[in-house]
């Protein structure tokens, strides 16, 4: 009877002493996590004019807080992708000489489409659509 | 052995309250092994000495170091060409950095070669590669502090990896970025890591570490029969020798930091494609090159999947050494510890060198 009673107090001051202690490191724990930034989701950006941009050339534009690769491919070709390398979160660049997608991190390598060619990207990069209104250029997300 | 001597009559009044009869006499029974090997003996104070030129050059660069991404380079920028000697201390504190890794990591591998870390000698060796971990993390908590291009890659790559951890992964990185990317939230939390978190956590157990060594004292390599080694007295002839040892560190940082300073590079844009010729820092070109390597997938699982569990396999099996060193009758494997030591030297300068002319 004596070491019920021992042992429930002793459960009970462990017990209170452990919640008080996980009351304190919890709010810390929760403190180290930021917070999920409410954005407004941006699904059209102006890239400039088409005469800022020369045939087989890019350029990287924001969207958004995203990065995105805008090539030029010949006078009227254009193409977007999501410069953010898949492999480990680099940000790509557009090779003129092999006319491919390149990451300079690791050695990938996109084709025109996105597509891996080789390197250890494991996804393609996520396409945007590019129109052409006048003058300007329009990047905007797929549909 | 000569008896520790009595206290002069003047620090009478000081060993009455601190006791420092007891630190005489515990000087005076240290010794150190004295065999062809005893040079390696002094790379663990090296490192102490490195780290020390750490909290001295890095208390000075906080003096005018600003952690904000509209500041953080521009701050380098003023401490490098308007602070006087700031290009100085700025280069000695990367220099240093440099430095005490290399001498941390042959200590490590002396600690290997020489057997230091049996029985019962396992936690200096655990604490020990704490330290070089911990190290290693101030190393990369402190390469994204200027805020430049290299910097700034370097750090996207390494906190994307982290979200390869499985489970706890993505969770890892945004507590790691402060958010989904890499930016000024990533900065002030790499500076609070960098010159608060760490600096703690290294005191704390290099106390521990240094206690250690202080309770077991010098191993002396088991080929040598223990009745024959021959010793020296720590204080103060083993002391001096470190002392001189420490000295000549300091000539050869003072050298590397005054002909060749640090550089600062481009200023980092997070709207850029990164450079090429990129690569991270010298300690961590092996992985870097192996990151390269592996394709995207092997056998249904990603190729970062696998990088991750390979470097993860390879660290445990590199911290439990004292603990597979040792076969069942109790004696220690020391062809199996010396190949495995020669293995992960040639492992990581093959790759250091790959990734760096690649």
């Amino acid at each position: 009877m004596q070491d019920g009673r021992r042992s429930f107090v002793q459960w009970m001051l462990g017990g209170g002493f452990t919640a008080s202690i996980l009351s304190f490191i919890y709010p810390a724990i929760r403190f180290l996590d930021p917070p999920k930034t409410t954005e407004a989701a941006v699904n059209e950006v102006p890239a400039g004019k088409t005469t800022d941009l020369k045939p087989n050339a890019a350029k990287i534009v924001k969207f958004g807080s995203a990065p995105v690769l805008l090539l030029r491919l010949s006078e009227t070709e254009w193409k977007a992708h999501s410069a953010v390398c898949t492999h480990l979160n680099c940000t790509v660049q557009y090779d003129d000489v092999k006319r491919l997608i390149w990451c300079a991190c690791h050695n990938g390598y996109y084709d025109l489409n996105g597509q891996v060619v080789s390197g250890p990207p494991p996804k393609p990069l996520k396409e945007f659509v590019v129109n052409i209104r006048g003058e300007e250029v329009i990047i905007s997300r797929q549909a | 052995m000569p008896a520790a001597k009595p206290s002069a009559p003047d620090s009478r009044w000081i060993d009455e309250r601190i006791g420092i009869d007891s630190i005489r006499s515990l000087l005076a029974h240290k010794t150190v092994p004295v065999h062809s090997a005893t040079i390696w003996y002094y790379f663990g104070g090296i490192t102490l000495f490195l780290f020390l030129i750490q909290v001295v050059t890095g208390i000075l660069l906080m003096l005018y170091y600003r952690p904000t991404t509209t500041e953080a380079y521009e701050s380098i920028q003023f401490i490098m060409t308007k602070v006087q000697f700031g290009w100085l201390i700025r280069s000695v504190h990367s220099w240093s950095a440099n430095l005490m890794i290399l001498a941390a990591f042959i200590h490590m591998f002396s600690v290997v070669f020489l057997h230091a870390y049996r029985k019962p000698r396992e936690l200096t060796w655990l604490s020990g590669i704490a330290l070089l971990g911990l190290a290693l993390t101030f190393g990369f908590s402190g390469y994204l502090l200027p805020w430049n291009k290299i910097s700034y890659f370097a750090t996207k790559v390494g906190t994307d990896m982290a979200s390869w951890v499985p489970l706890i992964g993505p969770g890892l990185a945004r507590v790691l970025r402060g958010g989904e990317d890499v930016g000024g939230a990533t900065l002030t939390r790499f500076f609070a890591l960098h010159v608060a978190v760490l600096p703690g956590l290294t005191t704390l157990l290099l106390l521990v570490h240094l206690a250690l060594v202080q309770k077991h004292g010098i191993s002396a390599p088991p080929w040598l029969e223990p009745s024959k080694v021959r010793s020296m007295p720590f204080f103060p002839n083993f002391l001096l020798r470190e002392l001189m040892a420490w000295y000549g560190a300091l000539a050869v940082l003072g050298c590397l930091a005054a002909i060749f300073p640090w550089e600062l590079g481009e200023k980092a844009d997070p709207f850029a494609s990164a450079p090429a010729g990129i690569r991270p820092e010298w300690y961590f070109l092996a992985p870097f090159y192996t990151l390269k390597l592996i394709p995207s997938h092997v056998l249904m699982l990603d190729g970062e999947l696998i990088g991750i569990l390979g470097f993860t396999l390879l660290a445990l099996w590199w911290v439990t050494l004292p603990f597979w060193a040792v076969d069942r009758e109790g004696a220690t494997r020391v062809r199996w510890v010396t190949g495995a030591g020669v293995f992960l030297i040639a492992y990581l300068s093959v790759f250091s060198i790959l990734g760096y002319i690649r």
